[in-house]
């Protein structure tokens, strides 16, 4: 094996659950998200020069978040135009201690289902911050967009998120 | 700070990616007030659900193998194992002198990533202190004044130098938050340009020479010295950044 295989797998597949959590939320199915891990690695290893030593996991990040939007733009263009339909979801509870109640009795599944129900630039910031423990300028990095964009997406997926529990605990009664 | 101003960060506060001051300003505030402190809750309720509950999807075991499978230019097994030529020990030779290179590899690194690390953590405060017109908590280019407001609130005492006369007053200092801890952090301007040193204490009698980055056109310079560890950041070029680090270390060499 060369020495830049060996240098790229010893600074790439250390990060390879993170590649894979962030594809599997993205596209959300197993098989899918495998397929694209790979091939994000691939491509990877193609562009290993354009890695200087800095952040490899967001660098890593960047390539499998532009494989997976290759891949939905091919094969789901959809999703990447859905929006969170306003309509269809009432404001939040406006009081506060109720929705901290049923945030800490929320099940695994209920918070799934909510989080796959955000729109893709909402859902990708809410996973890589939360799951990933990414900071404000590394999902800068991965998503390319400024700072800002990082802070108002946030901001806006988790009330999206609040919304969405409380409309599918309030339908599930 | 009042009820607008403190909602403003409630996702930047439950984030971390507040200064320890500012951090302490928001929390001197929802002691004081019931309505901001439940909408804080609510944030923090919020994180807690979804990092403690939602699905982390792990890679699947056999994914690392199948992904090395496709990597291209894999050596075939058997030649790994067919060594006919070399004897036992010049085999094993080799195989130290691999060992060892890799294990170098390593820790290069590793240490390059732990710096690399630090400087975007520097990089960030740096920024920071510029965007949320957040440079100083206590304004002074008294380096009498700039001291003793440490006092207490750090476990450390950093030394405050006046370097006004070359060129690089003291504009003041600030508490920031680097590495997993509180740190000390002196602004000095030259001409229109800001410099942040932060200063935090190392295991004791740690010294090394200047290192130097350059990273998203900000220029780097950080050094060990007495067991402090010293990162200066500017976007100074690296020549007017160096003159002012070099002010900085002349006493320490002559002590």
């Amino acid at each position: 094996m060369s020495d830049t295989n060996r240098r790229f797998e010893e600074i790439a597949l250390p990060h390879l659950s993170a590649a894979y959590n962030l594809a599997r939320w993205l596209v959300r199915n197993d098989h899918d998200a495998e397929d694209l891990v790979q091939e994000a690695y691939l491509r990877a290893l193609k562009f290993f020069d354009s890695f200087h030593g800095e952040d490899a996991r967001a660098w890593l990040l960047a390539i499998v978040r532009n494989t997976c939007y290759t891949w939905l733009k091919q094969n789901r263009v959809q999703e990447l135009h859905d929006s969170f339909d306003e309509d269809k979801h009432s404001e939040a509870d406006s009081s506060a201690d109720p929705q901290v109640l049923m945030l800490q009795n929320a099940s695994k599944e209920l918070l799934n289902r909510g989080i796959e129900a955000l729109p893709l630039e909402f859902r990708e910031i809410l996973i890589m911050r939360e799951l990933e423990d990414l900071t404000y300028k590394e999902i800068a990095t991965v998503a390319n967009i400024p700072i800002g964009t990082v802070m108002s997406r946030l901001a806006r997926a988790r009330d999206m998120l609040r919304v969405s529990l409380e409309r599918i605990v309030r339908e599930e009664k | 700070m009042n009820c607008n101003e403190t909602r403003d960060l409630a996702h930047a506060y439950v984030d971390k990616e507040i200064d320890l001051v500012r951090a302490m300003e928001i929390e001197k505030h929802l002691d004081g007030c019931a309505a901001c402190k439940a909408l804080f809750a609510q944030e923090g309720a919020m994180q807690s659900a979804v990092r403690e509950r939602a699905s982390y999807y792990a890679a699947p075991r056999h994914l690392e193998a199948r992904i090395r499978a496709a990597l291209p230019g894999r050596v075939k097994k058997s030649f790994v194992f067919r060594p006919p030529n070399l004897s036992w020990l010049s085999f094993a030779a080799s195989m130290a002198v691999a060992v060892f290179i890799t294990w170098g590899v390593a820790v290069h690194l590793n240490t390059v990533t732990a710096d690399d690390r630090l400087a975007d953590q520097i990089i960030s405060g740096h920024v920071r202190s510029l965007m949320a017109d957040h440079l100083a908590d206590v304004e002074s280019s008294d380096k009498h004044t700039v001291k003793p407001w440490f006092n207490g609130k750090l476990d450390f005492s950093p030394e405050v130098l006046d370097t006004a006369i070359e060129g690089f007053p003291l504009v003041g200092g600030r508490l920031d938050y680097i590495n997993n801890r509180p740190v000390a952090a002196l602004v000095y301007k030259h001409r229109k340009h800001f410099i942040n040193l932060f200063i935090w204490p190392e295991e004791p009698g740690a010294k090394s020479t200047l290192q130097t980055k350059t990273k998203q056109g900000y220029n780097l310079i950080y050094w060990k010295n007495s067991g402090m560890a010293f990162w200066a950041i500017s976007d100074l070029d690296e020549k007017e950044l160096m003159q002012f680090v070099n002010l900085l270390r002349q006493p320490a060499t002559t002590q």
